[in-house]
This record gives C-alpha cells, sequence and structure tokens, in this order.
C-alpha cells in the first residue's frame, strides 16, 4: 500500500462520552496504522453548525477521510476496529477477498 | 379543572392557507404538533408541503424551514415555480431555510454507537436562522435507508418529534405509502395526531387526486375522499360540505329576465340563492333563457359566472345577439365572466374543483352552467349525482343562485333528470311541437318549492327581441286558444 497522507475529520456534537470514545479509538487505530501519516482535525458542531453541512453530516460521530479520495464516511464511536479499517480502506471489504 | 377529561378541548390551528383543507380540517393543523402526510410517489406530498410554508410565509408571516431529503433547493425551486411559488426570493428575504439533507449509505460504515445530533444541530441552526414557526421534513423516511442501525434511527425520531414539540414547531412530515401501512417505514406509529393521506389514481385515463384526513386527534373533520386539484394556482381541496349545511334559505327574489316567467313563478321570479333547471330537447330556448337571467344579472350591477361546455364565449354571444340579447356590455362591465371548457378534458372531479375556483375568483351572485348534460358523459351516474350535490351544496352555501340547463333526448329524461331534479329548487321545462306544419315552443314550470306557481304550459318564441312568452296553454287541451290571458 502507498505511504499516502490520511486527512481525517471527526465530526461532534459537543463532549459527549461519545466523541471522547470516538476520538481515543480514532488515535489508537491512526498510531497503530497509520504512524506518521495522519491528520486529525475535530470539528465541534455546536460551535459552528454551517461546518458539518458541506460533508452532509448528520450522526455523530462522524468520521470523514478527506483524503485520500474517494470520500468515506465512519459515523459512530469507531468501537469496531475492523470495520474502521474496512471503512478507511485499509482492510479489505470482503472476507476473503484478493487484493 | 373541568368536566371531562379536563383538557383544553379546543385545539389552537394554524391555518395552511390551502384552499379547501383549512375547512375540512375545521381550522387548520394543530399548533405545536406534527403532521403526517403520506401517500405514493406524485401524489402531492411534497407540493402539500411547500404550500403550507409558502402560505404561512406570505400570509401568515411565520418564516420557515424545509429540510429536504429528496431534491435539493435549485430542485424543489424548480418544482413548485409552476405554482407561482417564488422559493428563491422567500430565501433572499430570509424568511425560508431550504435544506438539503442527502446520505448515501455506500460511502458510510456503521461501528458502534451514534444519534442524530447532527442532524438536530442543523435543523436548529435554520430555525434561528430565520425565527421558524413552520417545518416540513420532507420525506425524513429516506434515512432509513441511509442508516442502517434501526433501533437508534428509530430512538432519534422518536426524539425529533418530542424535540420538535418542545419548540411548539408546526410541522409536516412527509411519508412515502407503505404495501399494507400508511407509510413505508411506520412514521405513524411516532406522529399521532394527525394524519392525512393524500392518492393519484388514473381512472379511464383521466387523473384524480383525492386527500382524506385519516385521522385528527381531537378535532373534528371531515372524513370522505376530498379530490383535490394541482395546477397554476397552487393546491386546492374540494370540501364536501355535508360539514357546513346551513346555509340559509333567502326570501328575496331575483327576475328571470322575463316579466311573464317572473309571473308564472309567483310574480317575483327565482330565490335568490335556489337551484334552477331548464330541460329540453335541443333547440328548444334553454341557452336563450339562460341568456336572459345573466343579462338580468348584470342590468342589476350583479356579477354572474357562466359556464360553457358547448359553445365558444363568442358563438353563444353571436347567437345571443341574433336573439336580440346583447351581453357583450355586461361583459365590457366586468359583470359576465364566461369558463368555457371542453367537458372531456378533465375528470368530473378536476371540473368540479375548477368551477369551484372560478366562483372563488369571480365571486359571482349568479351561476349559469349550460349545458350540464355534457358533464353527464364523463362519469357514472353516480359520480355525476355526487359531484352536483357538491356543486349545489356550495353554492348554495355562498348564496349564489345557479341555474342549470340540461338537454334531454328522449331516454335520459327519467334517468338524468330523476337524478338531479331533487337537488333543484325549480325545474323548468321547455318543448318543441310540431303544429300545423309548425314548430313551436312550449314552457312550463315542472316544480318550484316554496312558491306558488303556475302550472300552465304556455307557447313562447324566440324572437330577434328576445324570448317571448305568449299564450296561454290549457293543460290537456291539444287545441289552441287564442285569447290572451295574464296570471
Amino acid at each position: 500500500m502507498p505511504e499516502e497522507m490520511f486527512d481525517l475529520r471527526l465530526y461532534v456534537a459537543g463532549q459527549t462520552p461519545k466523541a471522547v470514545r470516538a476520538f481515543a479509538n480514532l488515535r489508537k487505530i491512526c498510531d497503530e496504522h497509520l504512524a506518521g501519516r495522519y491528520s486529525i482535525e475535530v470539528i465541534d458542531l455546536l460551535e459552528d453548525p454551517m461546518l458539518g453541512r458541506g460533508d452532509q453530516i448528520l450522526a455523530v460521530p462522524t468520521l470523514v477521510r478527506r483524503l485520500p479520495a474517494p470520500i468515506k464516511k465512519i459515523i459512530g464511536d469507531l468501537s469496531n476496529t475492523e470495520r474502521v479499517l474496512v471503512g478507511l480502506d485499509l482492510r479489505p471489504r470482503l472476507k476473503g477477498a484478493r487484493g | 379543572m373541568s368536566i371531562g377529561n379536563g383538557e383544553d378541548h379546543s385545539i389552537k390551528k394554524v391555518p395552511t392557507g390551502i384552499a379547501g383543507l383549512d375547512e375540512i380540517t375545521d381550522g387548520g393543523l394543530p399548533f405545536g404538533r406534527p403532521t403526517l402526510v403520506c401517500g405514493g410517489p406524485g401524489s402531492g406530498k411534497t407540493l402539500l408541503g411547500t404550500s403550507f410554508l409558502v402560505n404561512g410565509i406570505v400570509r401568515y408571516d411565520e418564516p420557515a424551514v424545509l429540510m429536504s431529503f429528496e431534491e435539493n433547493a435549485a430542485e424543489l425551486t424548480q418544482d413548485v415555480a409552476s405554482l407561482g411559488f417564488n422559493l428563491g426570493k422567500l430565501i433572499d428575504d430570509k424568511k425560508l431555510v431550504v435544506d438539503y439533507v442527502h446520505i448515501d449509505r455506500s460511502e458510510i460504515e456503521e461501528t458502534g454507537e451514534y444519534d442524530l445530533e447532527g442532524l438536530f444541530v442543523r435543523l436548529e441552526h435554520s430555525i434561528n436562522l430565520v425565527g421558524a414557526r413552520r417545518i416540513v421534513l420532507d420525506t425524513i423516511e429516506s434515512l432509513f435507508s441511509g442508516l442502517a442501525d434501526q433501533s437508534i434511527l428509530r430512538a432519534e425520531l422518536r426524539r425529533l418529534f418530542r424535540w420538535l414539540r418542545d419548540r411548539n414547531l408546526t410541522v409536516v412530515v412527509t411519508g412515502e405509502k407503505g404495501e399494507s401501512t400508511l407509510t413505508r417505514y411506520g412514521l405513524e406509529e411516532y406522529i399521532t395526531d394527525v394524519v392525512i393521506q393524500l392518492d393519484h389514481r388514473v381512472l379511464d385515463q383521466i387523473s384524480t387526486r383525492r386527500l382524506r384526513i385519516v385521522k385528527y386527534r381531537g378535532s373534528p373533520h371531515g372524513t370522505n375522499e376530498y379530490p383535490f386539484l394541482i395546477d397554476d394556482s397552487g393546491l386546492s381541496v374540494l370540501p364536501v360540505t355535508s360539514l357546513t349545511l346551513r346555509h340559509e334559505a333567502a326570501s328575496d327574489r331575483v327576475s328571470t329576465g322575463l316579466p311573464k316567467l317572473d309571473q308564472m313563478l309567483g310574480g317575483e321570479g327565482y330565490y335568490r340563492g335556489s337551484t334552477v333547471l331548464i330541460t329540453g330537447t335541443a333547440g328548444t330556448g334553454k341557452t336563450t333563457l339562460a341568456a336572459h337571467f345573466a343579462d338580468a344579472a348584470a342590468r342589476r350591477g350583479e356579477r354572474c359566472l357562466y359556464f360553457l361546455f358547448e359553445e365558444s364565449p363568442s358563438q353563444m354571444l353571436r347567437n345571443m345577439r341574433a336573439a336580440g340579447i346583447d351581453l357583450a356590455p355586461a361583459v365590457d362591465a366586468g359583470l359576465l365572466t364566461f369558463h368555457a371548457d371542453r367537458p372531456s378534458r378533465y375528470g368530473l372531479e378536476t371540473h368540479l374543483v375548477m368551477m369551484h375556483r372560478a366562483v372563488q375568483e369571480c365571486r359571482p351572485t349568479v351561476v349559469i352552467v349550460d349545458p350540464m348534460t355534457n358533464l353527464l358523459t364523463i362519469g357514472t351516474q353516480l359520480d355525476v349525482r355526487a359531484m352536483l350535490t357538491r356543486m349545489v351544496d356550495y353554492l348554495k352555501m355562498k348564496g349564489i343562485t345557479a341555474l342549470f340547463t340540461s338537454l334531454t333526448a328522449g331516454v335520459d329524461l327519467q334517468t338524468t333528470d330523476a337524478m338531479i331534479s331533487s337537488l333543484m329548487d325549480t325545474w323548468i321545462f321547455t318543448a318543441l311541437e310540431e303544429r300545423e306544419r309548425r314548430l313551436r315552443r312550449f314552457i312550463y314550470v315542472l316544480k318550484s318549492r316554496g312558491m306558488p306557481h303556475s302550472d300552465e304550459m304556455r307557447e313562447f318564441r324566440i324572437t330577434g327581441n328576445g324570448l317571448d312568452i305568449g299564450a296561454l296553454e290549457v293543460a290537456g287541451n291539444r287545441g289552441r286558444r287564442h285569447a290572451r290571458r295574464d296570471v
């Protein structure tokens, strides 16, 4: 896999337990799988509701992979590492799928 | 605590501004509560919602938010432009926010707990931006196909509707019709106060839209299926007036336009606000009688709305001018309005709604339908009768005197006329007979409720100076009496 930069955004609405959990889970996954090639921007919709429009954010927390393209969204507290990796295209989508 | 269930019985209503809908809901939608509008694709849900919002802004100064899950602002603006709505201007004026919410399942992965606070934040922001009082969510069910975790979604929807109620917002929520349920995802489970169902059917290649109030908690409402219409002046629902069958019978009279005919009707003509039926075979002078009545209305300075289902207005004006009745001045003065249409162009109900609307716009005191028989060709007898009942009720409620002409051709005399005559207060019959190698016309009053009327058959002629009612024809006597007698 090429060493691309991951530009990530985590949308939350206030410092809720789910938001805190999501951020912790995300940091852990990134440090393990994307060490040195990721950036995380946390956006609190309570501070600027307009920022959620562009990315069509309804659910929180939502993680948006802005780069590499295409855009991917993962909603939830990111507690299932396998699914987050699949969502970020760091794991093949189907079990046993090649490549 | 008062007697009963202790609640305030009068629900505060928010008018929709949609013609007819506010009547059948006894004032509109419940203030501060959600209303579910459900129906199949193309049934008019979005247009109803949009009308509710636009009317709210324009007529009641209530700003609004339209959260659209299906169309973006540009598409919506274009769709409703045909109804005469200018969403762009309302948005520029800071009276309306159209927020397009789009979720694409294919780019979304779900893992772990989440909630829809993002949606709440967004909605709240839009509401605060314009100070919205009215909200439309069109159609929030799209979330079900966008989000996998249905239990979270259902809990959040419940929270959303509670949230909207807490803010006293009046909300219209649209929902797609399900196979055997009101909505595909059971929104009726969350919105239990008011449910309105829309339906779009095509029968005999004629499309008909119908609306039904499935329920309206705590309020009287019409329970029928009401036809409704979507056209360039918006959406209008046609109320069946059984709810308000309280029209007062007037006691003043209006002239038929013919002193002799007035005499036959107790000396004074028709009752104002009554319904008159003129039947006869072709060429007996029904339109001429109607034209006299229209002319008389105009001479009194009253407005007359004349529905023509056979001739064009210019043809009718020319023919009447030849018969000595010049209606052009009445037309020029704005007292006589023609509404000409081909019966076969629309379904019965569409006709009815259009006639309603024409009456609302013109505000006449006299309405003429000439001939109403042409409407009979586009529906079953039951339909036509139901439709005429509605029309007659409506006109009576408005105190409008209505004159219907009916062409009888032998066989359907019994069927059609028996069908409609009970709706009519006055029934005048015209006939042609060949006698002494001359076609002669006769007129008589078959019935006229609430007045002593002539039971004589009189001969009349259509002259270059209008209709001339002449000699008395004694019933049962085939011979001709020359002695002119006045009743």
